[in-house]
């Protein structure tokens, strides 16, 4: 379980949001939404501690993973995997050697387990086939799913996905949409999503937090969400032009 | 006040590679194709430098000694003191702020800016012992062979210009030149080579460690590191000379 409490966040004397609270139980998922620069992908950074916060705190299952040494925060961040926006991946080497690369530094396998545990990986995302082509000659989709692989090849407990579909047409959106859905039901993965996409929201989401003029202007279920009068939650939500 | 940041900033970074150098062990592939990187593959660009710079030197100061009283040895002194104390290391100190230090910088700061260094810390692994200490040990390592090749090949070239234009035949260059030798050159010659390594390497890595804006960024961290790295290669030299010499 994710609880964030109390998150206080300034970059220099722009304050970005002030008292973020909320709760992520095991194996739900949660969407972050909001317009562009209202933080979203930063209070994601908070969750595994790539930025620190002004004040509050990120339990980890009841351990502030802000307060641990770096040996320990390192350890804990091996439970979460992440997939960037543009999915990070490392233009140096292969699809096929960016999914092996945690498993050759963090475990013992030997060359054929991790052959074998990287196309399984691969295969779970529908890119058995691409391995070893270079990353530079991956379409978008296929980059957002080399970078899912590698965020599940360690088994992790928390998959953060830093707008998973943005970029993506339709199609291609609602497979990574079912993947999501598949690993938070089938490996009772916990996961936030950072989204402005409502079709996605409502596709995998279990619950949502809105982000609006510099705090947490809504939070609640997604059934709460569809019944909401927050005027500004319906504004953002029709502007995206989803009808509910 | 932007400068005590940065310094601040460099510092840290310097010691959390220091403090994580325990952990080179685990990526000492990392630390032998960096040494690949800066070593090997900035061999050609740095015997080219030394054989012209010691070229230019050795036909420029048989142009200036015309006296009759001066023996042609002289110029093979000249050239051979001036190589291996100040030329070879400064010339190709400034030669790798370019190759190498821009290769670092751009590298890093792209890493930074598609967040594969978020990417990194995100799955556990430690970045700056990961990205920046095989960087800075490899410039440790492999500048003063490079110093060591810059300064072979300048005295060469030096020599080799002074036969082809017939101004100081090879038997008075190399008698000048080991007339006034001394190891203790050599071994000046290779300390500041190992302080520019420092310096090109952990400077390119901090600009690029902390690049942000985008390609712009990527731009600029790169400029900087090669601009600082030239400023301060030429501060040090100075430094040295007074402290050393």
């Amino acid at each position: 379980m994710i609880e964030v409490k109390n998150l206080k966040k300034s970059f220099g004397k722009t304050l970005i949001w002030d008292d973020v609270s909320l709760t992520v139980p095991e194996g739900e998922t949660l969407a972050v939404i909001g317009r562009s620069g209202c933080g979203k992908s930063v209070l994601m950074k908070h969750l595994n501690a790539l930025l620190t916060p002004d004040e509050g705190e990120v339990l980890l299952d009841g351990q502030n993973i802000h307060n641990l040494s770096y040996v320990d925060l390192r350890i804990q961040r091996q439970r979460f995997g992440v997939l960037f926006q543009g999915a990070a991946l490392f233009d140096s080497i292969s699809a096929f050697e960016n999914v092996a690369f945690p498993l050759r530094y963090f475990t013992k396998m030997k060359e054929n387990q991790i052959r074998k545990r990287v196309l399984d990986c691969l295969e779970m995302v529908n890119l058995g086939e691409i391995g070893n082509k270079s990353t530079s000659e991956l379409s978008g989709g296929m980059r957002k799913r080399v970078g899912l692989a590698r965020a599940i090849v360690l088994e992790p407990n928390y998959l953060l996905y830093d707008e998973p579909t943005s970029g993506l047409d339709p199609e291609t959106s609602n497979e990574i949409n079912e993947l999501i859905i598949h690993f938070s039901e089938n490996l009772n993965i916990t996961s936030i999503v950072v989204t402005h996409d409502m079709h996605s929201v409502l596709d995998i989401a279990d619950s949502a937090a809105f982000l609006d003029e510099q705090k947490l202007s809504w939070y609640g279920t997604i059934e709460e969400m569809t019944k909401s009068d927050h005027k500004r939650l319906n504004s953002f939500i029709k502007a995206s032009e989803y009808n509910i | 006040m932007q400068v005590f940041q940065d310094f601040g900033r460099y510092c840290q970074l310097l010691y959390q590679a220091i403090r994580s150098s325990s952990e080179l062990k685990s990526y000492y592939k990392n630390f032998v194709s960096e040494m690949i990187k800066t070593g090997y593959d900035s061999l050609p660009i740095v015997i080219l430098a030394g054989v012209f710079t010691g070229a230019v030197l050795s036909i420029q100061t048989s142009y200036q000694l015309v006296s009759a009283l001066i023996p042609r040895s002289t110029i093979g002194a000249i050239v051979t003191q001036s190589i291996i104390i100040e030329l070879a290391a400064v010339i190709s100190g400034l030669v790798l702020a370019g190759r190498v230090g821009a290769r670092i910088a751009t590298e890093l700061g792209t890493m930074r800016v598609s967040e594969q260094i978020d990417a990194l810390e995100s799955m556990g692994f430690n970045s700056v012992s990961f990205l920046v200490l095989p960087r800075v040990l490899a410039g440790f390592v492999m500048f003063p062979v490079l110093y060591v090749a810059a300064a072979s090949t300048g005295v060469g070239g030096g020599l080799l210009a002074g036969m082809v234009t017939g101004q100081v035949p090879a038997s008075d260059f190399l008698l000048g030149a080991r007339s006034f030798f001394l190891p203790w050159d050599i071994i000046f010659g290779i300390t500041k080579s190992i302080v520019f390594g420092f310096i090109i390497t952990s400077i390119s890595c901090y600009k690029g460690y902390f690049a942000s804006g985008g390609a712009e960024g990527v731009g600029k961290a790169t400029t900087n590191a090669t601009v600082l790295s030239c400023i301060f290669i030429l501060l040090a030299d100075l430094l040295l000379a007074i402290l050393l010499l």
